[in-house]
């Protein structure tokens, strides 16, 4: 037997559309069904396939134990749907895969807690979920009392717990579990900074006993801090297999994450929008151009294309502007100057773009989100999509960087600094 | 954190293969063993969790009983005046509520438990029978609790059990693979059609009605007694109130079949649980 720790080979995951997310099919709609069903065969043909999709299909790769291996691709791109897979969630529709070892998943911590039961029974409970044996959770019971920093809440019912605490103790859990492959998705985009730290830290130490990890993230610096190797999903298939810098690198270049527009299908819009419909959502430079790459010392233009089927009272369209790990760094809607107010109280049906820009020195470097929303104020949102645009700021040319070091913070403004010796000051001591 | 050592030594020994699974899927009682951990805790957790948040606690287990016995015994003793074999009504009727409440509850968690739990299944790989089967076992601390209570009636009615008692085991066996069987089909259903919610409290309402809780079993003419003996809970309090109490011995025709019904619906369950379980975290 070789060294493989996991060996997937053509490995594809059908969905039913519709089935699989808020459609319960009632026993009524399964009788009625079956009675149609002749009558449909006979007047439109045997049921299309078009009722399916591919969430995943023709991946192959292979893992060595060990070895450390990044899954990155946009929402939807199938890593989720691949993690599920692997740790048994659900069944593959087609190919095959081959697992040498005992698989912890950490899909979502805290599985299973209950919040009427204590710490100390959560624990045992979650652990036992989990996969870890009675005796193994015994041992490492004050392990991971002390990882997590509650001991004082140990007896109190979660339910008493903050958010914070909850999680903090879901992954000292989690952490402590000993599988010989380990299988993350994105617990660390959850948390404070400090217990991202920590969480990455229990991470390498897995990985640095010779444990197999499949790792699927968002966060591209604990990607690459990581793994060695990362794979690139899109749409369902693998795109590339890669040294983790090079395969990162062709992620956020290759402009997988929408090219610096965003445009809706119709399809994609949900029906409670209406009379709201957005058309599209662009960045562009100085120079006009739609781009996905901004230079923090130009201004970017934002531009929201819509129409109205029918005149809203009151509307505002807003952008929100996330970072990568979540963190909202502003918010500005269209309306919010007073003028802009008063001149557009009723908006009548019709075709709109609501611009902005945003100024040059404000961003630093990274990846920002782009959230759209459209909403009255107290009364109706319209449309919400948080999620929508995502874009690189370089930072080449801003102030400082004539030192090579990371600049912390979210904003990399061009303040204007005096320099002035006070020799009184200075002579007093 | 320890050091390599915790890695265990044969690296192979676990090869885990996936593919879709394609018509009959072996039960896989093997599995079960393997998570009985694992079944132990959510048991555990279903017990611990129940009487939280209220102010009688525990005390619902035997308050429970205790109102059906005082409605049904004024119902059926008063109104209804139905034949009780010469034994006094209150512990007649509390002696049959006992496997029955077992049964009903076991019945209605299972059918309910593949929904309450979804999250875990969603995210978590394990045999997915171990969620029915350990809400079917929740239900055997209600259970020893309300015994209790029973043999403190027997004490205070002057009844000792009778030579019988040992088959005391084998019928609370029965009433929770009866429960486990019906419930297998039930939670599996539940997945694909969320009418098994609003279908279950209708079940058990006429399913007591069918079982001779409240009344005696000879009440049903001899003609229809085979239909009768379909419901394998008639068999069940029979029997419970043959060990316990000293009543006519339950048919053994009725017991056969009964025990016939229980194995059919027991492995039938499986075997549709087992088909539909690679649907479950699709569908859940």
């Amino acid at each position: 037997m070789s060294d493989l720790a996991i060996r997937v080979d053509n490995l594809g995951k059908q969905y039913r559309i519709g089935v699989q997310n808020d459609y319960y099919p009632t026993l009524r709609d399964a009788l009625t069904q079956a009675v149609l069903y002749p009558y449909r065969v006979l007047r439109y043909g045997l049921p299309s396939q078009h009722e399916t999709i591919w969430a995943l299909r023709n991946i192959s790769f292979e893992v060595k134990q060990g070895e450390v291996l990044g899954v990155i691709g946009r929402n939807g791109a199938g890593k989720s749907t691949l993690l599920k897979i692997l740790s048994r969630v659900t069944e593959p529709s087609e190919g095959y895969a081959e697992i040498h070892g005992r698989v912890g998943s950490l899909l979502e911590v805290g599985t299973g807690f209950h919040p009427e039961l204590t710490g100390r029974e959560n624990i045992y409970l979650n652990g036992a979920i989990l996969g870890m044996k009675r005796t193994e959770i015994q041992k490492k019971f004050d392990e991971i009392v002390e990882f997590s920093g509650i001991e004082k809440f140990i007896d109190t019912p979660v339910k008493r717990y903050s958010s914070g605490m909850y999680l903090r103790l879901a992954f000292a859990v989690a952490a402590h579990l000993e599988p010989q492959i380990l299988v993350v998705d994105e617990v660390l985009a959850v948390g404070d900074a400090e217990f991202q730290r920590k969480c990455l830290g229990k991470m390498s130490d897995v990985a640095s006993q010779g444990r197999t990890v499949l790792f699927v993230s968002h966060n591209m610096s604990a990607i690459l801090r990581l793994t060695q190797e990362t794979i690139v999903l899109e749409g369902g298939r693998m795109l590339m297999r890669a040294p983790s810098n090079q395969a990162v690198d062709f992620y956020l270049s290759s402009g997988l994450s929408q090219s610096g527009e965003k445009r809706w299908p119709k399809e994609e819009i949900p029906a409670d929008s209406y009379p709201f419909r957005p058309i599209a959502l662009r960045l562009r430079n100085p120079q006009g151009m739609v781009v996905e790459t901004v230079r923090s010392t130009e201004p970017v233009e934002v531009e929201v294309e819509y129409e109205l089927a029918s005149a809203i009272n009151g509307l505002r369209i807003g952008i929100y502007l996330m970072n990568t790990h979540g963190e909202t760094i502003f918010t500005s809607f269209d309306t919010d100057d007073g003028e802009m107010y008063e001149k557009y109280s009723v908006r009548p049906a019709g075709h709109y773009v609501s611009r902005c820009i945003i100024p040059a020195d404000l961003l630093n470097d990274g990846r920002y989100i782009l959230g759209l929303n459209a909403s009255v104020y107290r009364l109706k949102r319209y449309f919400h999509e948080p999620n929508v645009l995502n874009f690189t700021v370089d930072s080449t040319g801003a102030p400082g960087k004539q030192w090579f070091e990371v600049r912390q913070g979210f904003i990399r403004p061009r303040l204007s600094w005096q320099i002035e010796r006070e020799a009184y000051a200075f002579e007093q001591g | 954190m320890s050091n390599t050592k915790a890695l265990p030594a044969k690296l192979n020994s676990e090869t885990i293969v996936l593919r879709p699974s394609r018509g009959w899927i072996p039960l896989n009682l093997h599995e079960l063993w393997v998570f009985r951990e694992l079944i132990y805790f959510l048991t555990w957790r279903d017990i611990k969790v129940r009487y939280k948040q209220t102010v009688l606690g525990a005390a619902w287990a035997i308050l429970q009983p205790l109102i059906n016995m005082v409605v049904l015994t004024f119902i059926f003793g008063n109104l209804a005046k139905l034949s009780t074999d010469n034994i006094p009504r209150p512990i007649f009727t509390f002696t049959a509520l006992l496997p029955w409440g077992l049964f009903s509850k076991a019945l209605a968690d299972a059918g309910r438990s593949m929904l309450a739990n979804r999250s875990m299944i969603t995210k978590v790989y394990f045999p997915r029978l171990i969620i029915p089967l350990s809400s079917v076992l929740g239900g055997l601390v209600d259970f020893f609790i309300q015994f209790a209570i029973l043999l403190g009636m027997m004490l205070y009615y002057r009844i000792t059990p009778t030579s019988a008692v040992w088959s005391l085991p084998l019928f609370v066996v029965l009433s929770l693979a009866t429960a486990l069987g019906f419930g297998l089909w039930l939670s599996a259903l539940n997945v694909l059609y969320r009418d098994v919610g609003y279908i279950l409290p209708f079940l058990t309402q006429i399913w007591m009605l069918v079982t001779p809780v409240a009344y005696s079993a000879k009440v049903v003419p001899a003609e229809y007694q085979f239909l009768y003996a379909l419901n394998p809970m008639v068999g069940v309090v029979e029997g419970f109130r043959w060990a316990l109490l000293g009543a006519r011995p339950p048919d053994a025709l009725t017991l056969a079949v009964s025990t016939v019904i229980t194995m059919i619906a027991l492995i039938s369950g499986m075997v549709y649980f087992r088909r539909m379980e690679r649907t479950f975290a699709d569908m859940v």
